[in-house]
């Protein structure tokens, strides 16, 4: 990372001081340096308009769907002005990263009732109507979580035709399945008959081809596979994540992607991908592993890695990436223009980067924000991502003898409170455990927040590691 | 060279006294806290010794040297008079005759207010203190928004240079306070020089009576006065008094030197005057000019002038701070009544802080955490006190204990703080999440770190019934983590009432 000392701030201050006067733009989430965007790039080249690769699958029919797909959960926002606290669309940079998107080949674009506090489905179908209706695939979730009623979650589909301004639904999604097993599936599809009412919906062309996002254990998976063997339900294409880590080294409760995807090429399902880059965590890596990837390709993003690694397995429909800037857009564009597959070696490569990534003691955070509002106001996502970077920083100090003790807590106390303000901060958790169900990575939210709270006490009170931390109850 | 040499110290002094009152990473604390300790009247509030001794041996050698350099108010007025000179014709003062009634009449006032406990109105006019509260009050603000500005530069520059600190807590009546006294100073030293110091400062006038019998002291070989009158009028303390007998009124000289450069004719000289100087043969003096003293004032006006520039910069880049996203909106905290004040701890007594305190808002300027400010009550007023909705008196800080000149908040170390109670926590049930919503939380009793909160279970029968913080009184410290990290809001459902008399436990 970049360090500079107080003489040569002071010297580049009048010229950041210029740069930082524009208009500051935050994605869905809010802070600036979101989105599967990997900085690292360096190929400038001109991006072709022709060479995209599709998939296409014989269950599917004619569809030809892009490898890179749109992912609509990370577009950019800014500051709503009527009100504190909440972020609005910027619209007109929607319609830019479409059109250039579009003019590039991506013809994917998936969302959910849910995305950016709920106004993701709104501006991506005026982004998209603006263009001729057979030139795009939709792909939006029944995201009926909080309440599964019938009448709520076919209200929440029929939204989703009026957002997009269409009366048909390419790919949709049964949204993240898994979490609670099949009991939550049954309560929120099956015992209220909303499912029977999609495969309706589907017979009368409104719904073109139905699947479902899954985050969760084998056991959750199994069933859901077995429903579709025995005809019980049937499958067009399954979401799963999917990367060169979660591949063998999936973490938390989540199910190895090795084991999904084999799962579901077995079955000839074909395979949507989230998560291609946990959200940004594989393009964000500590630096030895940046070095070992720019070795093997220095032109290359550590994002594109990930891309084509992904872009070997034939079972894959599309892959989607949250883009929330042009350079997003674009560095992913170059990975797919045209596609150049992975040889073995390389996929061997990436096999033990893998490894080295798994092994870092980082939280598989994945900034989706499905955790938030917090009731509290706690900030969990900014939290975990600030303890993240500071992992892959180096920043964290083992404890108070430790040499570099006192630069590295000063580093880590500033940022932490740049990133979080004090009164959001893990001191305010009162583990009430309400954000637990909702994290898609099965993260164990409250005692992380404890963990990092502890952390910071010792740093605050310089007897980390040595001194019995604060008395308990 | 005597006033040059006086000129440097003092702008030595003056600019890292300020620095003291709006350092807030406590460096500056480290390595000029002793500046603040040598101030005569905390000094003398809290009896310490040394400083006492220092300075009234130093102003037994060379007269009011601690009026000229040490004190900040002092050389406060000299660069608002040196300022307003520029826009004044030549030599703007005279002699006066001394107010000798009026300086004997403040000064006894002010020791009987002290004596029957009203310190917090006799404090009104301490030199160092006055000055401390308008450094805290009016250019603390400005000083801790650059440092922000710059903060936020610092930020997006992955820069660990600036941080960010909390606003500054405004405190009505302490900014009408600093404000006028700041009109009054400005004035007064526009017109007359050093007015206030001669006239109304009770340590001006106990140091002006110890100077009378100072070892050294400017005095005029009578013999070379040619009566042009120039010291006379271009003395800021109206002291010199060439008409009546060509003498200089030792109560009233702050030994600033000016004389001494302005007399054309080599008369006045600095060292223990002698029988001869009173004689009257003739003999032309040769005289030199030097202008190098200007250029030290000079330099500091530039610097002020970037400085304001860095600040004005600054604040725009202040207003354009990003807010939140799809968050809770947080309430701010409110400050809880309490029946007792709560005091940082090493105040040792409510009396102790009361009788001692100058008010001169070092350790407000200086507290991390945003717990310190003034109060507004008559027999306190100016004094700090502790609240916690900001922050809460955190265990590995004992800074105001550190920077205390006048002993009302006595050093203490870290290890003592965990030990010192300076009040206990109250459970207010009808604020606690526990009760009002059945929440599990007891984020109280895991910050405690002393360990005096315990969760037990709200019905003894039922060990799953929701658990309510419990305090063990005896050994709380009072530190406030408990109240500062409550959820609720704005009151807290666990609040800290102060004791009056800090105990060890």
């Amino acid at each position: 990372m970049k360090q500079i000392n107080r003489r040569e701030f002071l010297k580049t201050l009048g010229l950041a001081g210029a740069a930082v006067t524009g208009v500051s733009l935050a994605s869905c989430g809010g802070k600036k340096e979101e989105g599967d965007f990997n900085p690292n790039g360096t190929d400038t080249s001109e991006i072709p308009t022709d060479k995209m690769e599709y998939r296409s699958f014989p269950n599917l029919g004619e569809d030809k769907v892009s490898l890179l797909g749109y992912g609509c959960m990370r577009w950019p926002m800014v500051p709503d002005p009527n009100n504190e606290g909440r972020d609005i669309i910027d619209q007109e940079q929607v319609n830019q990263l479409v059109d250039y998107a579009l003019a590039h080949g991506v013809n994917y674009f998936d969302s959910s009732p849910v995305y950016c506090q709920g106004q993701s489905e709104k501006c991506t179908g005026i982004a998209l109507a603006r263009h001729p209706r057979e030139s795009y695939y939709i792909a939006t979730k029944a995201s009926n979580f909080f309440n599964s009623e019938f009448d709520n979650s076919v209200l929440m589909y029929k939204k989703s035709l009026e957002y997009f301004q269409t009366d048909y639904i390419d790919y949709y999604l049964l949204h993240s399945l898994g979490g609670g097993g099949a009991e939550a599936f049954k309560a929120r599809f099956v015992n209220n008959g909303l499912l029977d009412y999609f495969y309706k919906e589907k017979q009368a062309g409104h719904i073109r081809h139905l699947g479902f996002s899954f985050h969760g254990d084998e056991e959750a998976w199994d069933y859901l596979m077995q429903l579709h063997d025995e005809g019980t339900y049937k499958w067009d294409f399954v979401q799963i994540q999917m990367n060169y880590v979660d591949w063998e080294n999936a973490s938390g409760r989540n199910t190895n992607a090795q084991y999904l995807y084999s799962e579901l090429d077995k079955r000839e399902i074909p395979v949507v991908i989230m998560e291609p880059l946990l959200g940004g965590r594989l393009s964000k890596l500590p630096n030895h592993v940046v070095a070992r990837l720019k070795q093997a390709e220095p032109t290359k993003s550590s994002a594109s890695w990930a891309f084509r690694w992904l872009g070997n397995h034939p079972r894959i429909l599309t892959i989607l990436s949250g883009m929330t800037y042009m350079e997003h857009l674009q560095d992913n564009l170059r990975s797919f223009c045209p596609f150049k597959p992975l040889n073995d070696e390389e996929m061997k490569f990436l096999a033990d980067t893998a490894k080295i990534i798994s092994e870092y003691p980082t939280i598989p955070c994945n900034d989706c924000k499905y955790c938030m509002p917090c009731p509290y106001g706690l900030d969990i996502p900014a939290i975990l991502t600030h303890f993240n970077k500071m992992v892959n920083e180096g920043s964290v100090p083992e404890d108070a003898m430790d040499p570099k003790f006192k630069e590295l807590r000063k580093r880590y106390l500033i940022s932490y409170d740049r990133q979080v303000p004090k009164v959001r901060q893990a001191s305010h958790c009162v583990k009430c455990g309400q954000c637990e169900p909702h994290c898609p990575q099965q993260i164990r939210i409250v005692s992380e927040l404890e963990r990092i709270d502890k952390l910071v006490e010792g740093m605050k009170q310089g007897n980390l590691g040595i001194a019995p931390e604060g008395s308990k109850s | 060279m005597l006033r040059k040499i006086r000129i440097a110290l003092a702008a030595v002094f003056f600019i890292c006294i300020t620095g003291l009152f709006l350092d807030i990473t406590g460096v500056w604390q480290s390595i000029f806290g002793w500046m603040a300790k040598l101030q005569f009247l905390p000094a003398v509030m809290g009896l310490s010794i040394v400083p006492i001794l220092i300075v009234l041996v130093l102003t037994l050698i060379m007269g009011r040297f601690y009026c000229s350099v040490i004190c900040p108010m002092g050389v406060f007025q000299d660069v608002v008079a040196w300022i307003s000179r520029k826009f004044k014709k030549k030599n703007p003062y005279s002699y006066s005759k001394p107010k000798t009634w009026l300086r004997l009449a403040v000064l006894v006032l002010f020791i009987i207010l002290v004596v029957t406990g009203f310190n917090g109105i006799a404090i009104l006019v301490a030199p160092y203190s006055a000055y401390g509260r308008m450094v805290n009050n009016l250019l603390q603000p400005l000083y801790i928004m650059a440092n922000n500005a710059l903060a936020g530069v610092a930020a997006e520059n992955e820069s660990y240079t600036f941080w960010a600190v909390d606003p500054h807590l405004f405190v009505a009546p302490l900014l009408i306070v600093a404000a006028i006294t700041f009109l009054i100073i400005v004035v007064l030293a526009c017109i007359g020089g050093r007015t206030y110091c001669n006239t109304i400062c009770p340590v001006g006038t106990v140091l002006g009576y110890v100077a009378k019998f100072s070892w050294f002291k400017p005095y005029i070989e009578v013999s070379k006065c040619k009566n042009c009158m120039k010291c006379s009028k271009n003395c800021k303390a109206s002291a010199i008094d060439i008409k009546g007998g060509m003498v200089i009124d030792y109560t009233r000289c702050v030994a600033c030197g000016n004389c001494l450069e302005e007399c054309k004719f080599g008369a006045l000289h600095f060292g223990h005057p002698t029988a001869a100087a009173r004689i009257k043969p003739e003999k032309p003096a040769k005289v030199t000019k030097d202008t190098s003293a200007e250029k030290v004032d000079t330099n500091l006006r530039s610097m002020l002038t970037t400085a304001v520039v860095l600040g004005a910069s600054a604040a725009i880049k202040a207003q354009e701070m990003k807010v939140d996203g799809g968050l809770a909106v947080i309430e701010d905290k409110k400050m809880p009544v309490r029946q007792t004040k709560i005091l940082p701890p090493g105040a040792i007594s409510a009396s102790n802080l009361a009788s001692k305190c100058t008010g001169c808002q070092l350790c407000v300027s200086n507290c991390p955490n945003g717990v310190l400010r003034p109060s507004t009550d008559l027999k306190t007023f100016m004094q700090p006190f502790s609240s916690y909705e900001n922050g809460y008196c955190r265990p590995e800080c004992n800074r105001c204990s550190e920077v205390c000149p006048a002993g009302a908040i006595k050093p203490i170390s870290k290890e003592e703080k965990s030990s010192i109670q300076v009040g206990h926590a109250v459970w207010q049930p009808d604020n606690c999440i526990v009760i009002t919503d059945g929440a599990e939380c007891g984020n109280c009793a895991r910050h405690c770190p002393v360990g005096a909160i315990t969760m037990v279970p709200q019905d003894a029968d039922d060990q799953f019934s929701p658990r309510i913080p419990a305090v063990n009184e005896e050994r709380c410290i009072g530190c406030g983590a408990c109240e500062n990290l409550c959820p609720s809001r704005p009151l807290s459902a666990i609040h800290v009432e102060g004791h009056l008399v800090h105990k060890h436990i």
